[in-house]
């Protein structure tokens, strides 16, 4: 159920340049799943007005927990990267269809696939696949060292291996020339990142199985505005989706890169 | 407690609140959240004859205390309207107020005539106002004549009273708003966005696809209450009253220039449960000024 609620600032932490890690507690995590998204206001002023659509990067059920992660570029995340502990944020959420855990049956193998500030929400979709018996592999691609984060913990998850476009961490290039040297085998693949690259593991793996998470510019967050609409392929039912409800993550194939 | 109750042609009104058309949906989306009864209306999205798409994204972007939207008229199409989004509105004690759209006079007539026979459709919205779309719109919304003739022709089909909603975006308002009474309006809405641009920092271009888009939020209030404040001055014919409105004190300053009720839009964006908020709030609001009937307020700034 989408619920509005102050929730509790538990943590904030600069875990790499301008990205932030945040810990949120309250009672919208208990509906939560990997890929949903909260809308947050950042002020209860007008400036900003409009909410900001984040990721739910881990999820903690006990403790009624859970982070997020992003990147402090413009007005409303440079004032949200502020927050500190004890102070409260206005979320709606969790909103829109998460990644679907179940898609790989167990003792299978997952491929995720993230560039930059959409490799948060496969975290928690990593540790829900992993407690589900299945075996992951990730793959990440970032700009450059000092915007990398998790490696660690993405690398006590699965195999894990990371990308940088001018090569100061891990492999030289983009996603798709690693995946193109190792050749993984797997059975179904999550991503989430920037239009080109999503575009480019379409025709990398046309024939497999795959979900992927899409960002648009949002007003409402709960589908009634259609600021979000993307048009659809053939081989879907509808004409359009909404990113937003909807979405964010699509079966491979059914929006129109 | 103050009555907060308002009678409007076709409109028996709860409380004088209601969601502006293309802020709401048809009502589904909210409907998870709250009971749509408790609203005093609806204005669900504007309908067309056929299905639209729209506009390409970036639809929307974020201004100082606003936002521009161009979402270009999306809208599942009338027959869709008529056989699922409005039979599931029934479900709520809500009177439905129509935004109607087109690019021709006959679409609009089209529209009215079918759409005003739905059993919970208690008005009519005319969008003669719409920044978004290539043809139409806005153009009926400009021109007085113009403007009046579609009033007429959409008046003789129509099984409800019909409301028109103006456009901001004019040198005289006024002039619009007594063409459209002389040509039937039961009554006016108002207002629409205001034509705005936003450009990227980086590079230059707009940053919606469109290139402009409609301002709508807090930051149009200002223009939004001197329009309805010399509109209530010209005309007889009763005023619904929008633009930025966030709370109680907005809908008592827009019924203190002439409204005699007051729809939210993009607040909805902000607190999705802004018009139940209001909809507490104006009574403890009215007490403290002292008023028994919201009625009352209607125009006191002119008095
Ligand atoms: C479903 C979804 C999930 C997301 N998850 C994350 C995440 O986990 N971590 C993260 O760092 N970022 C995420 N983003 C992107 C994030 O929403 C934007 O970075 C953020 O809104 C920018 O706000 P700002 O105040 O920094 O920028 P400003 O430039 O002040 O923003 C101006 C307006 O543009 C919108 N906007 C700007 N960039 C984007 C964008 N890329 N996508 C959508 N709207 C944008 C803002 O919401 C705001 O309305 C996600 C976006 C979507 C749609
Ligand atoms: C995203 C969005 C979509 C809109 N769509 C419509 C529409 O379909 N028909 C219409 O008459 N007005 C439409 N409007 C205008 C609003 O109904 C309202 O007149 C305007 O936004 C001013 O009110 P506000 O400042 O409270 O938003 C739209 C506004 C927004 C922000
Ligand atoms: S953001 Fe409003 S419909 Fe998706």
């Amino acid at each position: 159920m989408i619920q509005q609620e102050r929730m509790a600032v538990v943590q904030q932490e600069q875990i790499a340049k301008n990205i932030y890690e945040l810990t949120l507690q309250g009672n919208i995590v208990q509906d939560a799943n990997p890929g949903q998204f909260v809308h947050i206001r950042v002020s209860d002023s007008f400036e900003p007005l409009l909410r900001r659509p984040i990721s739910i990067a881990n999820i903690n059920k006990e403790a009624n927990e859970f982070t997020l992660i992003y990147r402090a570029e413009g007005r409303g995340t440079e004032i949200l990267s502020q927050k500190q502990i004890g102070d409260e944020v206005d979320v709606l959420g969790p909103l829109g269809n998460g990644f679907p855990v179940d898609a790989v049956a167990e003792g299978g193998t997952a491929l995720l696939v993230g560039g930059g500030i959409g490799v948060p929400p496969l975290y928690e979709l990593s540790k829900q696949l992993k407690a589900r018996g299945i075996r992951t592999i990730h793959v990440f691609g970032f700009a450059t060292e000092d915007v990398t984060f998790y490696e660690e913990k993405f690398s006590s998850l699965g195999d894990t291996h990371y990308v940088t476009v001018d090569g100061t961490f891990g492999t030289k290039g983009f996603v798709t020339d690693l995946l193109g040297e190792l050749t993984p085998e797997f059975d179904t693949l999550y991503a989430c990142g920037p239009l080109p690259m999503l575009r480019a593991l379409e025709t990398f793996y046309p024939e497999k199985q795959g979900f992927l998470s899409f960002e648009e510019r949002m007003g409402c967050g709960i589908g009634a505005c259609f600021a979000c609409v993307c048009k659809t392929t053939d081989k879907s039912e509808k004409d359009y989706v909404k990113v937003c409800s909807d979405g964010p993550v699509f079966a491979k194939g059914v929006v129109k890169l | 407690m103050s009555n907060i109750s308002v009678q409007l042609p076709g409109l028996n009104l709860k409380n004088p609140i209601m969601p502006a058309s293309g802020c709401f949906g048809f009502g589904k989306e909210f409907a998870n959240l709250y009971d749509l009864s408790k609203l005093g209306a609806i204005m669900i999205k504007a309908t067309t004859v056929e299905p639209r798409f729209g506009n390409p994204t970036p639809r929307v972007a974020e201004t100082p205390a606003g936002m521009l939207n161009a979402i270009g008229l999306q809208n599942p199409g009338l027959e869709k309207v008529m056989s699922e989004e409005l039979p599931w509105l029934e479900r709520f004690d809500v009177p439905i107020i129509a935004n109607v759209a087109g690019s021709l006079l006959e679409d609009y007539v089209d529209v009215a005539r079918r759409i005003s026979t739905a059993p919970n459709v208690k008005a009519l919205e005319l969008n003669i106002s719409c920044p978004n779309v290539k043809q139409g719109g806005i153009t009926f919304g400009t021109d007085p004549v113009v403007a009046r003739q579609l009033v007429e022709a959409v008046k003789v089909v129509s099984k409800v009273p019909v409301y028109v909603k103006l456009s901001p975006n004019v040198t005289n308002i006024v002039e619009i708003a007594q063409a459209v009474e002389i040509g039937g309006a039961d009554g006016i809405t108002m207002i629409n966005t205001l034509v705005g641009m936003r450009l990227d920092e980086r590079t230059g271009k707009p940053v919606i696809a469109n290139g402009t888009g409609g301002l709508s939020g807090p930051a149009v209030k200002p223009v939004a209450i001197r329009m309805v404040y010399e509109v209530y001055k010209a005309v007889e014919i009763p005023i619904i009253g929008m633009g930025g409105v966030t709370n109680a004190q907005d809908v008592i300053d827009f019924m203190s220039a002439g409204a005699s009720a007051v729809a939210v839009g993009t607040s909805n964006f902000v607190d999705p449960f802004v018009c139940p908020k209001i909809i507490d709030e104006l009574p403890k609001k009215l007490e403290e000024l002292g008023v028994k009937r919201v009625k009352d307020i209607i125009g006191r700034s002119h008095r």
